[in-house]
């Protein structure tokens, strides 16, 4: 067993049947980081703002892919993905191919998911943004929904409840709202994975099937670690996710839909060794929320566009720390 | 009841008044071989609830005079009879119209004609479509000749047989002479279970019926061959009667055409059933327009009435133009306003195949109220159903297993939004446990919740469809477990069984009435069912361990609820009797007809 550096004082029973790691990264290390998610954040926004009906998926990904590389951006975790319309609920969705930015044109009133993960000196963002041409009305209430997942998902790591677990919490908080659960259509279907910061030595910005290949080496060699601990990069529903988070960054993708409209969010969870938050406050979804929720607290009147209605969210109660 | 005579160009009009003078006018109209009689229920519950009502007899007809010549009973001289009545009895208000078989031709002549504006604030026809428009129907038709256009003629010939016996000379009034008219009652009571009533048919019957002969002769082919422009501007109340032998509902599909006011309203009852046995009814649906048009707001079905109007208009609209195929369709080849004007009730709507069907009921259309043991996750089913475009949806909480609770809720349901035209009885839980060791508590429970809430449900609103008499259709959701038994399954199977038999007893019992029953049997279906149901006999560790097994199970299965619910509307649209949903329910079902034996073994099996 090789964990590092531990002082003997710390290693209680608990971590040691963990065998794990410390959490490996300093406060530099998170600014890093925290900045290129930002970064690629605000590319993401700023294709939002000039996609238009007609705007094919595959002219959109390459504008993110451009917008990216233009801000610096070295290697991809994986290319640049764009869905309209149904696409963004992965309807009729049979083979991996499909994930792949199609001829699908944007019209009025559809919704839109852009995910990308830009990779500058090692460290890697993996984020997902979701948006509408025009008004859609089914949109903007999973949109406000959508706060529940992030707030949910966060008080469980703090929590330390296995993978497995929240995974299904995630589940239950789906059902009771009446939505479909699309992250399951991902390879794995996995809700999250670990993101660290990439060593390897392949050449950069050339991508296999989708992920790049310094990102394939990476995962390879985070897959086999972390198999010997009996616990994996990826986070799902299965026998591998039945541990506790493990210290690191998790990217965390909840991937829901009504119908015919759909929506996610992608970013960096910390979860260190007693402790889990989202490592970034000001995202676009985040200041989008806390707007809805400052207009509906001055007018007084509930969130919800049903007065009455009540929806028991599990994480309803719970706030998000400030950090 | 007041009688007096109005003279119009020469004739005696025998004219009845009846109700309260001040009260809104209500002028109603007799077809052919009737009098004024035809009506007597009808005005009786309009007078009783204030209105002015008003009846003659039409030229050739009961007291009044009978002029010479076939050209006498042109439509012409029969909506200015309709008019000088109208303006001896309400000088200075419109009058409110119902009208009849031939009583209904005649007056959408006197609605179509300019006077009509000013004189007649709203039409309810019956049975009797304007003859122009039922020309241009035709025209229409023929001009686009496919399968669905051609059955919609063929079907409307067949029904229209006597019309050509009618023309031919001798024969029909030789009929009527020499017997038809003296078993004129019996025949009502044979063939349109109409119950025989002292003093109808009148003993003026056989002259009336001879002399109204003239009408046919007069007007048929005249305007059925040179159909007029016909529209209106007045509010019109389409009452299809579902078990006419004489007019088929398809001829009112493009009545919006011509009176693009209009409220479409469905009853079912024959062609005199509806005025001899439904009397109340109809005089309700009057009544309604008839407030509507005088500035009340619409009644709850009335409401829907101009939706399910309007939804129809558009799909006729799209299907004339692009053919039967390419209309507005969601899945499974249901149009997406299939159940536009419909008001659905789903039990234990809040969650699983309650929900899914909830939401594909307001997806096709359909007004929803749906009622769930939890009211925050009816609520939330209802918030998505008007996010799918549901006209309403309303939310309540009841338990199904409390009887008093469901009938209050039916109430409830009616005086608000009107009464239901589909109730799906949904609600239930799940239970696992072999005979022996379920515990008489567990056993109350489930037959409470899965029969009792069944039987409550269906005895609540079948009572008010019957009541109203416009028919329905109740699904009753049972399970796989009905006709597959298994030892682990003993009282949840039971309680399933006992619904799937339940079903096929009403369905006889409710088809007079012309209220449907569908069984659902559903299989293995991806909800929380694994989740809420209860063990018998398991620890509390146990319990949680068996819930996570069934639930993984019904997870890998992953059947959509969603599917369920298409099956459950189309067994609706279609009134299915039974419908397992799923390969494995269906597969049973197969199974437990070849061989029952087999079923009775593979019950043994262990599959806790």
């Amino acid at each position: 067993m090789t964990a590092p550096l531990r002082t003997p004082a710390r290693t209680s029973a608990r971590r040691r049947s963990q065998a794990t790691t410390a959490f490996p990264y300093d406060g530099g290390d998170l600014d890093r980081f925290r900045e290129l998610q930002r970064l690629a954040y605000a590319c993401a926004e700023r294709v939002g703002a000039w996609l238009e009906p007609g705007v094919t998926e595959r002219q959109a990904s390459a504008r993110l892919g451009r917008e990216l590389a233009a801000a610096g951006v070295q290697d991809f975790f994986h290319i640049p993905f764009a869905w309209f319309g149904d696409r963004t609920a992965f309807r009729h969705f049979r083979t991996p191919l499909q994930f792949f930015p199609s001829r699908r044109r944007l019209e009025e009133g559809m919704p839109y998911i852009l995910d990308c993960a830009p990779v500058i000196d090692g460290y890697t963002a993996d984020i997902g943004y979701a948006g509408r041409a025009g008004a859609s009305p089914v949109w903007d209430r999973i949109d406000r929904d959508l706060r529940e997942y992030r707030d949910l998902i966060v008080a469980e790591a703090r929590r330390r409840t296995p993978l497995n677990e929240i995974y299904a919490r995630v589940d239950a908080l789906i059902a009771r709202h009446g939505y479909d659960n699309r992250h399951r259509v991902y390879p794995g279907r996995v809700i999250g994975h670990q993101i660290t910061r990439t060593t390897a030595r392949g050449p950069a910005g050339v991508s296999v099937l989708g992920f790049g290949v310094r990102t394939l080496q990476t995962l390879g060699r985070e897959f086999l670690g972390e198999r010997r601990y009996g616990r994996s990069p990826l986070w799902a529903d299965g026998r591998a996710s039945r541990h506790a988070p493990t210290p690191g960054l998790w990217a965390v993708e909840p991937h829901v839909a009504f119908r015919d409209v759909g929506l996610k969010f992608e970013e960096l969870l910390v979860v260190t060794e007693d402790d889990a938050y989202w490592l970034d406050d000001d995202l676009p979804h985040v200041r989008r929320w806390q707007r809805a929720a400052d207009t509906s607290s001055d007018l007084a009147v509930p969130d919800l566009a049903v007065p009455g209605v009540v929806v028991p969210g599990v994480a309803s109660g719970v706030a998000v720390e400030a950090r | 009841m007041r009688r007096r005579a109005v003279v119009s160009a020469g004739v005696p009009l025998a004219m009845y008044e009846q109700g309260n003078p001040a009260g809104p006018t209500v002028l109603l109209v007799h077809g052919y071989p009737d009098t004024h009689g035809v009506w007597d229920d009808v005005a009786a519950a309009l007078a009783a609830d204030g209105h002015h009502v008003v009846r003659y007899d039409v030229r050739g007809a009961g007291a009044s005079g009978a002029p010479r010549g076939v050209s006498s009973y042109r439509l012409s001289h029969l909506a200015d009879d309709l008019f000088a009545v109208a303006d001896a009895v309400s000088p200075y208000r419109a009058v409110h119209l119902a009208a009849h078989d031939w009583g209904s031709i005649q007056a959408w002549e006197a609605v179509t004609d300019p006077r009509a504006a000013g004189r007649i604030a709203s039409y309810t026809s019956l049975s009797g479509p304007c003859l122009d428009h039922a020309g241009h129907w035709a025209r229409r038709r023929l001009a686009r000749p496919t399968p669905h256009h051609l059955g919609q003629l063929l079907t409307q010939a067949t029904r229209s047989w006597y019309i050509g016996l009618f023309h031919l000379p001798l024969l029909a009034p030789a009929g009527w002479r020499l017997g038809l008219a003296a078993r004129w009652g019996s025949v009502l009571a044979r063939a349109e279970g109409v119950t025989p009533r002292a003093g109808h048919p009148r003993p003026t019957l056989a002259a009336d019926a001879v002399r109204g002969i003239a009408l046919y002769r007069a007007n048929m082919l005249r305007h059925l061959l040179r159909p007029r422009q016909r529209p209106t501007a007045v509010p019109v109340q389409l009452i299809t009667l579902t078990r006419d032998r004489y007019v088929s509902p398809a001829l009112g599909d493009d009545l919006d055409r011509w009176a693009p006011r209009l409220w479409r309203r469905t009853l079912t009852a024959g062609h005199w059933s509806a005025l001899l046995e439904k009397g109340p009814t109809v005089a309700q649906m009057i009544g309604e327009i008839a407030a509507h048009a005088d500035g009340a707001p619409a009644a709850p079905a009335l409401e829907r009435a101009a939706a399910s109007s309007r939804e129809q208009a558009a799909s006729q609209r799209q299907r004339l133009r692009l053919g039967p195929r390419l209309g507005p369709r969601l899945g499974r080849g249901l149009e997406r306003a299939a159940f536009a004007g419909k008001l659905a009730v789903v039990t234990g709507g809040g969650s699983g195949i309650g929900r899914a069907t909830a939401l594909a009921f307001a997806e096709h259309g359909a007004a929803v109220v749906v009622c769930d043991l939890d009211l925050a996750t009816a609520e939330r089913t209802v918030e998505l159903a008007r996010l799918l475009g549901a006209p309403e949806a309303h939310a309540y909480r009841v338990d199904v297993a409390d009887s008093a609770a469901v009938d209050t809720f039916a109430r409830e349901v009616a005086v608000a939004h009107g009464v239901p035209d589909i109730v799906v009885n949904n609600a239930g839980v799940g239970h696992g446990g072999t005979f022996l060791r379920t515990t008489e508590k567990e056993w109350r429970h489930i037959l409470e919740v899965n029969l009792g809430g069944v039987v409550h449900g269906c005895r609540a609103f079948a009572t008010l469809m019957v009541e109203r008499g416009e028919g329905g259709h109740l699904v009753n959701v049972a399970s796989a477990a009905a006709y597959l038994p298994s030892k682990v399954l003993a009282a949840y199977a039971t309680s399933k069984a006992a619904v799937y038999m339940l079903s096929d007893c009403l369905r006889a019992e409710l088809a007079p009435a012309g209220i449907g029953v569908s069984t659902i049997c559903p299989g293995l279906v991806n909800t929380n069912i694994a989740r809420t149901s209860t063990f018998s006999g398991r620890s509390a560790d146990g319990l949680d361990a068996t819930r996570d097994r069934f639930a993984a199970l019904y997870a890998r299965r992953n059947f959509p609820p969603e599917k369920v619910a298409w099956q459950i509307l189309r067994a609706v649209r279609e009134n299915r009797a039974v419908v397992p949903v799923t390969v494995e329910a269906r597969a049973g079902r197969l199974l437990s007809r070849l061989s029952p034996a087999l079923t009775r073994a593979a019950a043994r099996i262990d599959i806790d």
